[in-house]
Parts: structure tokens; sequence; C-alpha cells
């Protein structure tokens, strides 16, 4: 799958189908800090991402 | 995963409060939460407009958008602080918010008003850039909303920027900071707008969520003068301690708020009986903190 990442802007892509828990977890991720959408919608970490999606991962965090 | 409460799927998972949410009911739920902390907060009613300060990142467009949403009379205020294509970026989003809504939108640039942007003001008047920042913004807010006839400034500050202060001020116990700290600060004697953070009680996890959902862009990357600031190893830690304990930050910030009086007591507020001799803000002394600092500014030495 291909993954949109930022702090720095950049794609990275790794083997699916994967739980967004687990891609969080591999990318060493917070999921308190970090949103996933897929399709254009917000999922849940039990969510399973297959291979060929895209999906972007939205740090929440701001500097206030 | 399933909406705990509609049973259809979920968008979101709240483990603060051992549940998940679909995309209407995570919406109802948000919206009542801000509408709480306006009414508990006794922050403003519908019968005067509020200033709503929009920098064009994710929680101060979702506030205003929620304001409208509940009904409130608004208009936003963006100062555009000269900080290159991040600030350009900023005053586009605020824009195309604004006039995609139909709303009325107020906007500054220090680089007009000054000639100069807000690190080359920190940097002539030797502070740093976040405080001289801070000054500013203050200053502009409060003179814009008395100006404008807005007895009210809101900001967009969330429950992970309140619990982040909270830790920075106990970590190096800065009392007097403490008693200071709350969602409402307003002023009796009508010199200043009052000011209020009405979505205190979110954190930004669920207010990013919010504006996804909503399809409100903004801008996501940081402001380049943030980069290694302290708030964000405070924001971090408290959220390790969120996933390990569930509600941590609330319970950090909002017992925070319960105890504030009997453990901090609220010395008598400084006297600001001055009128600043160049702007005629009150302030401490003869000229105020934001005078004193553009005249450094923009003296050339
Ligand atoms: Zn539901
Ligand atoms: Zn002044």
């Amino acid at each position: 799958m291909q993954i949109k990442l930022y702090h720095p802007a950049r794609e990275i892509s790794i083997k699916g189908p994967k739980p967004v828990s687990s891609i969080l977890t591999h990318l060493g991720l917070p999921r308190e800090a970090h949103l996933v959408i897929c399709d254009d919608m917000l999922v849940t970490e039990d969510a399973v991402i297959s291979d060929d999606a895209v999906i972007e991962i939205r740090p929440v965090i701001s500097g206030g | 995963m399933k909406c705990r409460r509609c049973k259809t799927p979920a968008v979101i998972k709240m483990p603060r409060h051992n549940t998940a949410f679909c995309d209407p009911c995570f919406q109802e739920y948000l919206l009542k939460q801000v509408e709480r902390a306006i009414s508990s907060g006794k922050m403003f009613s519908k019968e005067a407009p509020v200033l709503v300060a929009v920098s064009g990142g994710k929680d101060s467009l979702a506030l205003w958008d929620i304001l409208i949403k509940l009904g409130y009379e608004t208009a936003g205020l963006h100062l555009n602080l000269g900080i290159g294509a991040y600030s350009k970026r900023s005053q586009q989003m605020v824009e195309q918010f604004a006039n995609a809504r139909g709303l009325a939108l107020i906007v500054e640039s220090y680089q007009k008003s000054y000639g100069l942007g807000v690190i080359e003001i920190a940097e002539e008047s030797a502070r740093p850039a976040c405080s001289a920042c801070g000054t500013m913004k203050r200053h502009h807010f409060n003179r814009i909303a008395m100006e404008k006839g807005f007895p009210v400034v809101a900001t967009g500050h969330n429950l992970d920027d309140e619990a982040a202060r909270l830790l920075g001020n106990l970590l190096k116990w800065q009392v007097s900071y403490l008693e200071k700290q709350s969602p409402v600060l307003s002023d009796d004697d009508g010199k200043w707008a009052k000011k209020v953070r009405p979505l205190y009680r979110l954190p930004e996890r669920e207010i990013a969520a919010y504006t996804i959902l909503n399809r409100i862009e903004y801008v996501v990357e940081e402001c380049p003068m943030s980069k290694g600031a302290k708030v964000f190893a405070y924001k971090e830690t408290l959220n390790q301690l969120e996933e390990a304990s569930p509600g941590a930050k609330h319970q950090f910030y909002l017992g925070f708020l319960k105890q504030k009086e009997a453990s901090f007591p609220t010395p008598p507020p400084a006297k600001q009986d001055e009128t600043c001799r160049t702007c005629g803000q009150p302030t401490q002394s003869e000229q105020c903190g934001y005078c004193r600092l553009i005249e450094r500014a923009t003296t050339v030495s």
C-alpha cells in the first residue's frame, strides 16, 4: 500500500493487507497523535487496509 | 468497529470514553461538548458577535465552523505574520474557508503595518520569536475587538494545548501563571475584550477528526519558528500517559480547573490602571509591552 506521511511530507509503501493498528505500530506512530484516512474517510484501528490501497496518516499535534 | 449509539460502522475510536462513533454521532457529540464549554463557562451568548482568531490551522478553523453550526454570530480575524510561504498559505486557507461560506473576515498584515514580519521584529528587538509573536497577537486581538465592537475574542486552544501549558508551568512551578490559566479571561472594567477558549474540553485528535469529516482544508505543516519548541515534548509525554491511561489529559487539566481555587488562590489582580502613552491600551507601566517591542524593532540603531 502507498502511505502519505507528514513532517516531512513524503510517501512510502509497505506490504498489505494490514490492520491500521499494526501499520501505526510498524511505523512507530502513537495512536493518540495520528489519524488514518483511506478513500477520503477516517478509518478506525481495526480496519484492514488492502495492499492496493492508498492511505494518509495525518499527525494531529500542532504547536498551539 | 461499530458506533456505540447507532451500530453503523465507526469512524473514530475514543478510548477515553471507552466508545466509538460513526460520523453523525461523533459530530453531534463534539458540538455538544463545545456548547457545554460555552454555557458552563458563561463565555458568550447569541446576543453579541464573537471575533474568532483564525490562524489557518485545524483548531481555529474547526472552532469557527462549529460556532456557525451552533448559530453564533461571528467574524474571523487573521493576522498575517509575514513568515514567508507559511504565512501566505495560512492566509489562503483562511480566505478560502471564509469565502466558501460567505463569512466576514478581517485580515491584517504585519508586513504592511511595519514593513517587517514577526521574525524580523523579534530579531530587531532581541526577543525570542514565539514570545514576541504572543505579545503582538494579544495586542492586536484586543485592539481590533475593541475598535470593531466585539466584546469577546475566541481562540482555538484545545485540551492538549492547555494540558501541555499546565505541565510546563508545573515543571517550573510558575504559580503566578497557574492562576491565570483559564478557558475564560474577562476584565471587569471593560478595557479588554473577554478572551475565551471554547475547545478546551476537546483533545486535538478529535478536532482534527472533525476537520477531516467536514472536509475543512487547513495548514498541516507547523510554523517554522516552532521547531524544537518544548510544547511538543510536553504533548508527546501527555499522549504516552493518555495511551497508558485513557482520560489522563482530561483528568489532568479539568481536575486542575476544579482544584485551582483551593490550591492556588487568586491573588488580587495586577493593577492595570495606567494607559499606554503610545497606544492607549491598559498597562501596568507608562508604555505597554507591545509598544516597547515595536519601538525597539522599528528604531534605526
Ligand atoms: Zn452512530
Ligand atoms: Zn501600547
